[in-house]
């Protein structure tokens, strides 16, 4: 019989967190993998994959300060500063130990999440307000340890070149090249994160993150898992620091000051607190915009201002269209642009026997 | 000699200590009245500051116009802010409220210099550019305006918590919400009047400032100062405002003066956030603040 469904009908839990609650999400999943890993590069030149690149960095960082900040509801204002600490640990073992990637990569994250732990800790005493301050202090004594530490930061402009990312024995030159390095890493973070929020690790986040006495009451170790989140989303922004490093071949402390942490959290309202989707979506929009906003300004921007000026009014409007957006989104809708893709969804898909 | 040195820093240190509470007591008049976090505290100042020195530049405007124009945009726009933005933000999550504030700082440091140039301009205040002499010290003029106006304003502000109706209504909000409403005050209309007062506390901050160190956007980093000073001092306390103003002020000017030559310059910055987190540590409501005992 040929009929529409008039709506979600979950008889079990099982059913409720499967990875893919439609049975259509396993067929957008592989469309999706196949179009991003085999069409684009096919497509696309080196300037649109260069762009592609630059934003699937971003989704590992807001992936990871989404977990924190969405899931379990704790504020890091000091993101970038641990993305400095991966890009940092990246460059130093390549650079003086000659390691490959496939170890730089982990062990950059596995360096900001022992910083990301260290600054967790005031999480423990202070919530809200106070953990915001705390973790903006972190950012700031990161970043001037950093510059401070020739050991650490390499001395001249606290630089260090990174050398290319050798894939069996290929350096990995190009953008398109990279495209392959970058790619595969960030659908690797979309599964763990997926699979991390519908364990039984992710299901205490939300606990804590809704309600912690509660949490706690419920046998939940409200410490540990505050520290093992901020131990996980530091891991993730130590990973970002590393993919920059690669991506810019240079890791220096000034690509990750407090405007990049202000990004990233811009990401996480934007696209939508507590959902992974949402993280993909916040981070290809902020990505883009600037773009966006570039390419308007050349187009039709001329007209009305003087080009000498053009770069500077550039970025003030991306400044004026980033806070007017987040106060937008907190205002009007804030589950993010996660929430209007939900609404167009579910209007199509129950259309048009809506229960 | 080495006293004479340690005296003059501690003395430039109280002063620009001063100046910071001027900045910081804005963020506590919201913070105590709203229970709201106001992140762009340093954006106001910086913006305020940016209206009476572009139209005083560009427009040619005298002063008292400059500033009075200034006023008006400032209490206008924090009206409008409260009402539009913070009034359907209530009672949301304190994350919320902070990247609020966030993006509105954003919009400001994109405004200022797209309508009034992003050069860096004098705000030129009636007062004498050389350095007063006292026997062996030298104090700048801006900072002693600064730090007796700092002092004069705390001084009327104390007396408007105290005595006056308005503010006893203001404690009265910020104590709690839903009992002031019973007592028969209208808690909305002191909500912006505290916005309102904050502007104008901007004002203040931003034309002390201005005139002391030149106007552009860098002005609007003065809000990364007002963290460490209103932690020190407890973020709900007026008096605390003064005391952690003054101790984060001195104790940047001693790391500037003893620290920096060692390790190449940049402690001042940094030092006032050290001492931040060890208090936020030991006793995280800070000097004067009221431990609000809540299980975590």
């Amino acid at each position: 019989m040929f009929h529409r469904e008039s709506g979600y009908f979950k008889t079990s839990y099982k059913a409720d967190m499967a990875l893919y609650p439609l049975p259509i999400g396993k067929v957008a999943a592989t469309g999706f993998v196949l179009l991003f890993l085999v069409v684009a590069p096919m497509v696309l030149d080196e300037y649109y994959l260069s762009i592609i690149n630059i934003a699937a960095i971003a989704v590992v960082g807001a992936l990871g300060l989404n977990i924190l900040l969405g899931y379990t509801g704790q504020i890091s204002i000091g993101h970038a500063a641990f993305m400095s600490v991966g890009a940092y640990t990246a460059a130093n073992f390549a650079v003086h130990f000659d390691m490959p990637f496939w170890i730089t990569l982990p062990a950059g994250g596995l360096m900001a999440a022992a910083i990301g732990t260290l600054v967790g800790l005031p999480s423990l005493r202070v919530k809200g307000l106070y953990l915001a301050i705390a973790t903006l202090a972190a950012q700031f004594i990161i970043e001037w340890v950093l510059n401070h530490t020739p050991v650490i930061s390499g001395g001249i402009q606290a630089s260090i070149e990174m050398p290319r990312p050798v894939f069996f024995g290929t350096v990995l030159n190009t953008q398109s090249e990279l495209y392959f390095f970058i790619l595969p890493v960030t659908i690797l973070a979309i599964i763990a994160t997926l699979n991390l929020v519908r364990s039984r690790i992710g299901r205490a986040f939300v606990a804590i993150r809704d309600q912690d006495i509660a949490a706690e009451i419920i046998g939940i170790n409200v410490y540990r898992y505050k520290l093992l989140a901020f131990a996980i989303s530091s891991f993730y922004a130590g990973v970002t620091g590393v993919l920059y490093t690669y991506y810019f071949g240079i890791a220096n402390y000034e690509a990750f000051q407090l405007p990049i942490s202000i990004d990233y959290l811009a990401m996480c309202i934007i696209g939508g607190l507590g959902s992974v989707l949402g993280s993909i979506f916040g981070a290809v929009f902020i990505t883009l915009l600037p773009i966006v906003i570039r390419v308007f300004m050349e187009t039709v921007g001329v007209f009305f201002v003087d080009g000498v000026y053009l770069a500077q009014v550039i970025a003030q409007m991306r400044l004026i269209l980033f806070g007017g957006l987040i106060i937008f989104f907190l205002v009007v809708e804030p589950d993010g642009l996660n929430k209007l893709w939900q609404n167009i969804r579910n209007y199509f898909r129950v259309w048009p026997f809506s229960y | 000699m080495e006293l004479q040195f340690f005296i003059e820093l501690v003395t430039n240190g109280v002063l620009t200590g001063l100046m910071y509470a001027l900045v910081a007591v804005g963020f506590v008049l919201i913070y105590k009245s709203t229970d709201a976090i106001n992140f762009a505290q340093g954006e106001f100042c910086m913006f305020a500051a940016i209206i009476v020195a572009g139209f005083m530049n560009l427009y040619g405007f005298p002063l008292w116009a400059a500033i009075a124009v200034g006023l008006l945009f400032m209490l206008v726009f924090n009206w409008g802010l409260e009402r539009v933005v913070l009034r359907p933000m209530i009672g949301r999550p304190v994350v919320a409220i902070i990247m609020a504030t966030i993006g509105l700082a954003l919009i400001f440091r994109g405004l200022g210099p797209l309508v009034f140039g992003a050069e860096t301009q004098p705000i030129p205040l009636p007062i004498p550019d050389q350095p007063i002499i006292w026997g062996p010290f030298f104090v700048s003029p801006i900072d002693l305006l600064g730090g007796s106006i700092s002092i004069a304003f705390m001084a009327v502000f104390g007396w408007f918590f105290m005595k006056s109706r308005k503010g006893v209504a203001m404690r009265a909000v910020a104590d709690s919400h839903q009992v002031s409403m019973a007592m028969g005050i209208n808690v909305e209309r002191y909500f912006v009047l505290a916005w309102m007062l904050a502007g104008f506390v901007a004002l203040l901050g931003g034309l002390v400032w201005g005139s002391a160190i030149g106007v552009d956007t860098q002005l609007a980093q003065l809000g990364l100062k007002v963290f460490p000073v209103v932690i020190l001092g407890g973020l709900d306390s007026i008096v605390g405002v003064i005391v952690g103003g003054i101790i984060v002020g001195v104790i940047e000017a001693l790391s500037a003066g003893y620290v920096d030559p060692y390790v190449g310059g940049g402690t001042k910055d940094f030092t006032p956030y050290v001492l931040m987190i060890i208090v936020l540590m030991i006793r995280p409501y800070g000097i004067f603040g009221k431990p609000t005992i809540e299980r975590i």
